[in-house]
């Protein structure tokens, strides 16, 4: 192997931009996965689009990364690359995490693609626990890398039950895990992989994205595509399609909210990441989304204003053990 | 006349060549206690689980008259209208508790499920519901919050006729639904039960091997031996003069108290 990729891949994580990268590494094919295989995940692709919602088996390989690292995400990926494509990669919002890293460095090696930071310059962004803060656009693909997409698995151990459920849409089952939620913990306690129905029909798991990212689920203009490697099944919802939340008529759905502004940039319309900053339990809240978090910063330092005049550090501070 | 809500003729469950139960008919009327008697391996289970859908009959015919009225046969039914009836229309009381409740989730979640099965959406309607069901069977309404593993075996028995009576069911399927529990609490189920079959008009077909039982709740009664009804009739007309001796037998050994 040259050692030109690995310069490559260090360009690409020190650049914030999008950047060319070099034609890819000899002896893969492009986007690694071989014709056939793709052409068997487009396939099934296909049917997942027509049925939204519905999760369709397909033959998932083994990757070069193990299992819960985004196998079924990278593959979709890879099925539905080209060379004209910008590539994003998020993990729990942020480019810069090493599962993030890793993967658009496979596809910068193995396809020789575009990559991007810029949520707004990519076609296709994949993610891991989160959607980007900026509205996507009928131009966008969205692939999600999901762990388990079976959303009655925990209520219904035998997999022949639960598809017959969704086969016949019989979904009070998880009417009663919300009800317990509610006995528990006197509000519906489940803040991500928030069960949804898709297209008014089939149920199923957003992925372990946090409920203040199921309202962008619905009717977004990008197509969303779902895989589960280990599970080996796929789902996807079509542009403009009808995603519910599932609550009570007493206790509707609602996202969460916070009183904090992120330190970094002062938004107070993010999704916020709570970071312990010192021994002393000192905590400061940071949005979640890296790209937006850098692009709201410059815009207000193009503006004049200085977020730093409030305080970037909560003062709350937990009590000594 | 009445319709009868369950017609059953010449109906067969063969196990391999082994009899499950054979050439059963009766009819079954709204309102009525219908007991099913024998030894154990007579096929009275087996009977059970055939008329609940839950095994496939080999031989005869099913009709059920749904509330509007519509005699449906049952052995054809698809799946989806199945499992409709069984959720709006029908109950399964399991003969161990835990058969027939979800262990991992609250006494008051295992009431509401049936109802949220159907499409209830309001968690304060279906709190409401589940208390008052619960006030119904006897049990602590306090306690609405505790798994089923902290209740006792007679409890866990109550809250899953509760479960099962909660979506107002026309016809309950009960599988020795007093076995296993002593006495005092057998006989304080037993009251509860002729209470409700008799205020809300239910229709049921129990399963018992306990003679007292079936004089207690049973309008009427079959006796069954090797996969066959031998006897059939009142309860009262069975129980007092045996007619197939395997009946006279069977009456003949309760242990007197």
């Amino acid at each position: 192997m040259s050692t030109q990729p690995t310069n490559v891949a260090a360009r690409i994580d020190t650049a914030a931009d999008t950047v060319t990268v070099a034609p890819a590494v000899e002896g893969y094919n492009f986007a690694y996965l071989d014709e056939q295989t793709k052409r068997m995940i487009r396939r099934a692709l296909l049917k997942a689009v027509a049925i939204p919602g519905y999760q369709v088996p397909f033959g998932s390989r083994e990757m070069p990364l193990p299992y819960g690292w985004g196998t079924g995400g990278i593959q979709v990926t890879a099925a539905i690359i080209g060379q004209r494509d910008t590539l994003k990669v998020i993990d729990q919002g942020s480019d810069e995490t090493t599962n993030a890293v890793n993967i658009r460095r496979f596809f910068a090696r193995t396809a020789g693609v575009k990559t991007t930071q810029k949520t707004t310059e990519a076609s296709i962004i994949q993610t891991r626990h989160r959607i980007p803060e900026k509205p996507l656009t009928e131009q966008q693909i969205m692939v999600y890398q999901v762990p388990m997409p079976e959303p009655l698995f925990k209520l219904e151990p035998r997999v022949a039950e639960c598809r017959k459920l969704h086969a016949l849409a019989d979904y009070g089952l998880i009417s009663v895990k919300l009800y317990e939620d509610i006995v528990q913990h006197g509000s519906i306690a489940t803040t991500y992989d928030y069960p949804v129905i898709v297209n008014h029909r089939y149920l199923s798991s957003p992925s372990p994205i946090p409920k203040f990212d199921n309202p962008k689920l619905h009717m977004n203009p990008a197509l969303q595509l779902f895989g589960a490697g280990r599970e080996r099944r796929l789902y996807a919802i079509p542009p403009y399609t009808s995603v519910k939340s599932l609550d009570f008529d007493d206790h509707p759905f609602e996202v969460e909210r916070w009183q904090h502004a992120c330190a970094l940039c002062g938004s107070h319309q993010s999704f916020l990441d709570e970071v312990i900053v010192d021994d002393a339990g000192k905590r400061m809240y940071v949005c979640s989304d890296s790209d937006y978090c850098h692009e709201h910063r410059a815009e207000q330092e193009a503006l004049g204003v200085t977020t730093q005049t409030t305080t970037p550090i909560a003062t709350h501070q937990e009590p000594a053990c | 006349m009445l319709n009868p809500l369950l017609k059953v003729r010449q109906l067969s469950k063969l196990y391999g060549s082994r009899i499950g139960c054979q050439d059963v008919s009766f009819d079954l009327y709204p309102g009525e206690v219908l007991c099913v008697v024998g030894e154990s391996g007579s096929g009275k289970s087996t009977l059970l689980s055939t008329l609940a859908l839950r095994l496939q009959a080999d031989a005869g015919t099913l009709h059920y008259t749904s509330t509007e009225g519509e005699e449906i046969n049952l052995l054809s039914l698809s799946e989806p209208r199945r499992r409709m009836l069984m959720r709006t229309e029908w109950g399964f009381v399991e003969q161990n508790p835990r058969d027939g409740l979800r262990a991992g989730v609250s006494a008051g979640a295992n009431i509401g499920e049936p109802l949220m099965a159907v499409g209830a959406r309001h968690y304060g309607q279906i709190r409401a519901t589940a208390t008052q069901w619960m006030s119904r069977v006897e049990l602590d309404t306090s306690r609405i919050d505790d798994l089923p593993a902290s209740f006792s075996g007679g409890m866990q028995q109550r809250l899953q006729i509760a479960r099962n009576l909660v979506t107002g069911p026309r016809l309950v399927f009960m599988d020795e639904p007093t076995a296993g529990l002593d006495v005092s609490v057998q006989a304080r189920l037993l009251d509860l039960l002729r209470t409700l079959t008799s205020q809300l008009h239910l229709s049921a077909l129990v399963v018992t091997h306990d003679i007292g039982v079936a004089r207690l709740l049973a309008h009427r009664l079959m006796v069954m031996q090797h996969g066959r009804v031998v006897e059939a009739g009142l309860t009262d007309q069975v129980l007092d003069d045996p007619q197939h001796p395997y009946t006279q037998l069977l009456v003949s050994s309760v242990l007197p108290v």
